[in-house]
């Protein structure tokens, strides 16, 4: 017991030294410390002892899962509102660990990514549109969390997060965003127009991707493959007529679509008691059920939407789904979003409901992390995000031979106009 | 063959075997199809062919078509493929592009290309800018097809021409046919297109007849995009067309064949990507050039085709400024005498060729 705590104390000594101490050395004291506890959980698989790293690095404590952590934990959560539905999620959730990690992982990646685009567009290497996603991360998260990589998704303009989620590596959204060629789009694209497998952006005009993506839900019902489609709106899109034409088709062919409205209060400048005569986005629907959701909480948002898939999958049509949600940032960069909501409202969202802080919390005081461990994953992802901003910055532009192409698919090399009948420019599909 | 068996079958269609006499055994048969049975015919064969291929629209299904082209397709496909959509045309032209995002193959007809307008966004932003917005990863292969241009009785809100509007947009295809010929074999060059196309067919053109070989009933005849086609061989004067106009040229031509004009007449087929070229080696030959075309004159068809050629080298050869024949700048009107002058008539086509020709 004695060296036990000897053990311990060094460790947090080491926390607050100098950079001068070697990997090795913490390796020592961390396997040394497990041989002293005792063994609750399943055992670790067995891990070689870390290679030193070189002098002058951050330390990174090793990511194997200490054996005194809780590997999981039973969360109670927000019943959700229901509209024409008898039954509804879960009220409560399993957290892992290693989901827990997952989760905290991902959303404080979207958050610093978010965060470091703000900084590039206020130093203008972004520029136009950029619409950030800063307090919504937990929608995006549990969204992803409880469907699968071959269901499909897609969404409006603030639309970084989740590219990220569906598969798109921070670099290639930041160097989309900064116009390069290592962009996810080559650069041609831009903050709302990015693409991935089972992902159809990022799309530009408001409302139009609900249409959209109740043909990608008709698309698996005509295949017959079990997939879903998730298609989300804000709830300033919500009063769009486009939507009730697809809301009205995918009940009456029973698409397999989950419309998701994520309400974040405020259609860019108009709050919604401004914009809409019914604010209950869950029952807009009408004949269509909804669940009315708390997007500030990860597992909620799992919940609602494993349910919601289930419901879909078991062929009984839509459902809509509204996530309560906040941004912090405006509604653009060019918002600062204070003009219609007050700096204390947007503090107390920060202090009170912060979605990564709410995971965090729910799992130190769980015992399935540590700060330690919280702080290396900070520090990971804030290297993940300095090097995917430099990538950004210091990628080449699109050349200019690429102006014309991807006009058209699978199609023989044409001429293009260029500014002038005597510019004459080649486009290859 | 199978195509023949087809038409035969489906209800009442002006049908006539023309067997051509000739010294040796094997006689080639060729058959008279109006455009609307050209269409059907083509719809039905490439559904056949590719399962991911689909049709949506108003009344497309149990009605068989508000024109009848699709006609005798739900019977044979059922609900799955021939879909019938509530009147909501920004709904379901957003849920056809959806669908071509997924990988299927829809072919969404609009009632009149007039009720295009109420999903415009759809055709151009979803369906045209996304293959270069993602550069190149996620292509749009759709049809949107309808009967494009005036009609008859209809007024203004049913008779507008939209080859203009569409043909201004890169990322689309803009076809215009006019015989059943080119109904065929575009339709099935559109359908079997990775790229989103619209496919601008004529109401009044639906009930005419054309003949059409062996060659062209075959079923993987198709006309490529791009490319028109001289229809009529002359040397004076060239007169570019699409669409219903085709058939006005050629009258013109005939008349004015007696007095000795001998007019080359172009069918556009595709309105864009435009066939300039042969355009050029038309004008090149005959110096003189006179566009026709149903639509409204400002910004249309013919003042792109009229650009061209002042920007090209056919310029040189023209002998006297080219001019276009269209649509009156009015909306259209509803009385018989008042539409019949709203529209390019075969006396018109004649007058502009005198005038050209300085006759």
């Amino acid at each position: 017991m004695q060296n036990m705590l000897t053990l311990i104390a060094n460790l947090f000594r080491l926390g607050n030294a100098s950079k001068n101490m070697g990997a090795q050395a913490v390796s020592e004291l961390l396997i040394g410390l497990s041989e002293y506890v005792d063994l609750t959980s399943p055992p670790a698989p067995a891990t070689p002892r870390q290679p030193p790293t070189p002098p002058g690095t951050r330390m990174v404590v090793s990511t194997r899962s200490f054996a005194d952590f809780t590997p999981q934990a039973n969360f109670p959560i927000k019943k959700c509102e229901l509209h024409h539905l008898d039954e509804g999620p879960s009220d409560s959730a399993v957290l892992t660990r290693e989901q827990g990690l997952q989760y905290y992982r991902t959303m404080q990646t979207v958050r610093r990514m978010e965060l470091k685009a703000d900084q590039l567009y206020k130093q203008k290497i972004i520029r136009g549109f950029c619409h950030l996603y800063d307090g919504q991360e937990a929608c995006a998260m549990g969204i992803e969390a409880g469907i699968n990589p071959t269901d499909h998704l897609i969404t409006a303009y603030r639309a970084h997060g989740y590219t990220f989620t569906r598969g798109v590596p921070v670099r290639e959204i930041l160097a989309e965003l900064t116009g390069r060629r290592g962009g996810v789009a080559k650069g041609k694209g831009g903050s709302m127009h990015m693409y991935t497998k089972n992902f159809y952006g990022g799309n530009g005009i408001v409302g139009a991707q609900v249409p959209l993506g109740a043909g990608v839900a008709l698309a698996c019902q005509y295949r017959g493959n079990n997939q879903v489609c998730v298609t989300l709106y804000g709830d300033g899109a919500a009063n769009q007529g486009q939507i009730y034409e697809a809301f009205n088709m995918a009940a009456l062919w029973k698409l397999p679509c989950i419309f998701i409205c994520e309400n974040n209060k405020f259609g860019m400048g108009t709050s919604v008691e401004r914009a809409s005569a019914c604010t209950d986005y869950y029952k807009r629907g009408d004949y269509i059920p909804g669940i009315k959701v708390d997007g500030m909480d990860v597992l909620c948002v799992r919940e609602a939407i494993k349910f919601a898939a289930d419901h879909c999958r078991a062929g009984k049509g839509p459902i809509v789904m509204e996530l309560e949600t906040y941004r912090y940032h405006g509604h653009s960069m060019s918002d600062p979003g204070v003009s219609y909501r007050t700096r204390e409202e947007i503090q107390e969202v920060r202090t009170k409901n912060d979605p990564i802080t709410m995971l965090k919390e729910r799992m130190l005081s769980n015992n399935m992390s540590s700060v330690e461990e919280i702080k290396a994953i900070d520090l990971e992802i804030r290297t993940v995000i300095e090097d995917a901003a430099q990538y950004a910055i210091s990628d080449p532009e699109p050349p200019l031979d690429e102006l014309c192409n991807h006009i058209f698919a699978n199609d023989a090399p044409m001429e293009v106009r260029g500014t002038n009948p005597w510019v004459k420019l080649k486009s290859i599909s | 063959m199978a195509s023949l068996r087809c038409f035969l079958r489906s209800g009442k269609n002006a049908v006539s075997l023309v067997l051509r006499r000739e010294f040796s055994k094997s006689s080639p048969v060729s058959v008279q199809v109006n455009v609307r049975d050209a269409l059907n015919q083509a719809l039905d064969e490439e559904l056949e062919r590719d399962e991911r291929v689909f049709l949506l629209g108003e009344e497309v299904a149990q009605y068989d078509g508000a024109y009848k082209v699709s006609r005798g397709l739900w019977k044979k496909y059922g609900d799955k493929r021939i879909i019938d959509t509530p009147i909501t045309e920004m709904g379901f032209a957003g849920i056809a592009v959806g669908a071509a995002f997924a990988g299927l193959r829809p072919i969404c007809e609009f009632m009149t290309w007039n009720f295009s307008m109420q999903a415009i966004d759809q055709v151009i932003n979803s369906a045209a800018k996304t293959y270069y917005m993602s550069a190149g990863q996620q292509a749009v292969p759709i049809v949107f097809r309808g009967p494009n241009g005036s009609s008859a009785g209809v007024a203004a809100q049913h008779s507008q021409c939209f080859a203009a509007w569409y043909g201004h947009c890169p990322g689309l295809k803009v076809l215009s046919p006019w015989n059943s010929e080119d109904a065929r074999g575009l339709l099935k060059a559109a359908i079997r297109d990775d790229n989103p196309v619209v496919f601008l067919e004529n109401e009044l053109m639906y009930g005419v007849p054309f003949e059409l070989s062996e060659e062209v009933l075959h079923k993987d005849f198709v006309i490529p995009i791009g490319k028109a086609k001289v229809e009529r061989q002359g040397t004076h004067i060239t007169l570019v067309s699409h669409s219903r106009c085709v058939g006005f040229c050629l009258d013109a031509a005939a008349v004015l064949a007696k007095e000795g004009i001998e007019c080359e007449v172009v069918n556009l087929r595709t309105i864009r990507p435009l066939d300039v070229e042969t355009i050029e080696a038309s004008v090149m030959k005959t110096g003189h050039m006179v566009t026709v075309e149903g639509g409204w004159p400002q910004y249309g068809v013919g003042a792109e085709i009229c650009a061209r050629i002042m920007e090209g080298p056919a310029f040189n050869y023209l002998d006297a400024p080219a001019v276009r024949v269209t649509g009156v700048d009015i909306p259209m009107p509803y009385a018989k005498i008042l539409e019949d002058h709203s529209v390019p008539q075969i006396k018109d086509v004649i007058f502009s060729v005198k005038k050209v020709l300085n006759m």
